[in-house]
């Protein structure tokens, strides 16, 4: 900001305060931090599938190497940690989507945030759920 | 016998730019009483403790929107928190976040009025009527569109929480971008074109990464992100639409 105009008169000598660390300073910033950071983890994974889908394309060996790598102990526990930060992702995401949109009227009556997330979530919900059940009806 | 009188330690983050060369913190001790706004403490202060002490306020019933302060950390009016909230710990006091300190409690407000004033923030009527056409009429449904956003009270409690004009104070910023979409949401008016500009600019919507802090902290329910985010979708519908109009339509 440009100093005050009269400064040398009046005296005016505005403090900027330092950013320093700013998403430290409020739990709400801090979850804000999680759900940015909890994207390239789902970016991440998306390169893990297709890391998959290239090792389909160069044959049976390299599937099944894949496969194999996708089994080891070290493979589940990032599984279930992506998991996990995947499913924070989702949340927080669902959960600013009200405000991404203009206000939606049902009947002449305004549906609530809140039922917007809960209706985004349920469809992902229900989404996982169609796709683990056509992978268990295509099991081997 | 008389119960000891109560009392709560207030820690004010003073600036007196003739004297400090940085903010210190001072410390007061305030009675309390079950009914008292951090507001009155502060008045009790400059009253009986310290006449030194700078803060704003004016209304003392959230409407005026003068006494926005950051309390124990987060950006409140300082006319609608009660010590209550706070006894047997102490008070934390400081001038809004993310802005220039003046002096103690005062922040330096002048970067966000010339903002408000860029935005065109009245209407400007679609179609001039005169007197004997009557009024603008309106139905429940188009003022509902734009009803919150015209709550607004210029306290900027909502800039204190956003990071992002924290960090860079080009950023129009969630109050007067809610403002201009009071405005453009409006059914009367017809400024839309004129707005959009400020919209569209990296300054505008786009330096808004949805933190929705601005929302949780506003004394009235304006939802400031709500606003800022539908336009990124209209700020992008313009871009794309602009390709279909006719050349000399647009800016």
């Amino acid at each position: 900001m440009s100093p005050p105009r009269n400064a040398a008169v009046s005296g005016r000598r505005p403090y900027m305060r330092s950013m320093n660390g700013w998403w430290r300073r409020d739990p709400f910033f801090v979850r804000y931090m999680i759900r940015e950071a909890t994207a390239l983890i789902v970016a991440a994974y998306a390169l893990v599938l297709l890391a998959g889908t290239l090792c389909l394309s160069q044959g049976e060996a390299a599937w099944n190497s894949w496969l194999a790598a996708m089994r080891s102990p070290l493979s589940v526990a990032l599984h279930v940690l992506m998991l996990v930060a995947m499913i924070y992702h989702a949340y927080s995401w669902f959960e600013i989507m009200p405000k991404t949109m203009p206000a939606m009227f049902v009947g002449g009556k305004r549906v609530a945030a809140v039922t917007i997330t809960m209706v985004g979530l349920a469809a992902a919900v229900a989404a996982a759920l169609a796709l683990f059940v056509v992978a268990w009806m295509l099991r081997p | 016998m008389a119960e000891a009188e109560k009392t709560i330690e207030i820690e004010v983050l003073r600036y007196r730019p003739e004297q400090d060369a940085t903010p210190v913190l001072q410390s007061y001790r305030v009675p309390f009483t079950d009914d008292m706004s951090v507001l009155q403490a502060l008045q009790y202060i400059k009253d009986h403790l310290d006449g030194t002490l700078s803060f704003r306020w004016s209304c003392r019933m959230a409407i005026c929107g003068s006494c926005g302060m950051m309390i124990d950390g987060k950006p409140k009016l300082s006319c609608k928190t009660f010590l209550r909230e706070y006894h047997l710990a102490r008070l934390r006091v400081e001038a809004l976040a993310h802005f220039p300190i003046e002096r103690d409690l005062v922040a330096g407000v002048d970067d966000f009025i010339v903002k408000l004033e860029s935005i065109k923030p009245y209407l400007i009527p679609k179609e001039p009527r005169r007197l004997e056409q009557g009024e603008y009429l309106q139905t429940p449904h188009q003022l509902e569109q734009y009803e919150q956003f015209s709550s607004c009270i210029n306290c900027m409690l909502c800039y204190a929480a956003c990071p992002q004009y924290g960090l860079d104070s080009k950023f129009t910023g969630p109050g007067v971008l809610a403002l201009l979409h009071r405005y453009n949401a409006d059914s009367r008016d017809g400024g839309r074109e004129q707005r959009m500009e400020l919209v569209n600019a990296e300054e505008g919507v786009w330096s808004c990464t949805a933190v929705g802090y601005c929302s949780e902290v506003c004394p009235k329910a304006v939802d400031p992100a709500n606003a800022v985010n539908q336009n990124k979708v209209n700020s992008a519908r313009d871009y794309f639409l602009r390709f279909l109009r006719p050349r000399g339509t647009s800016k």
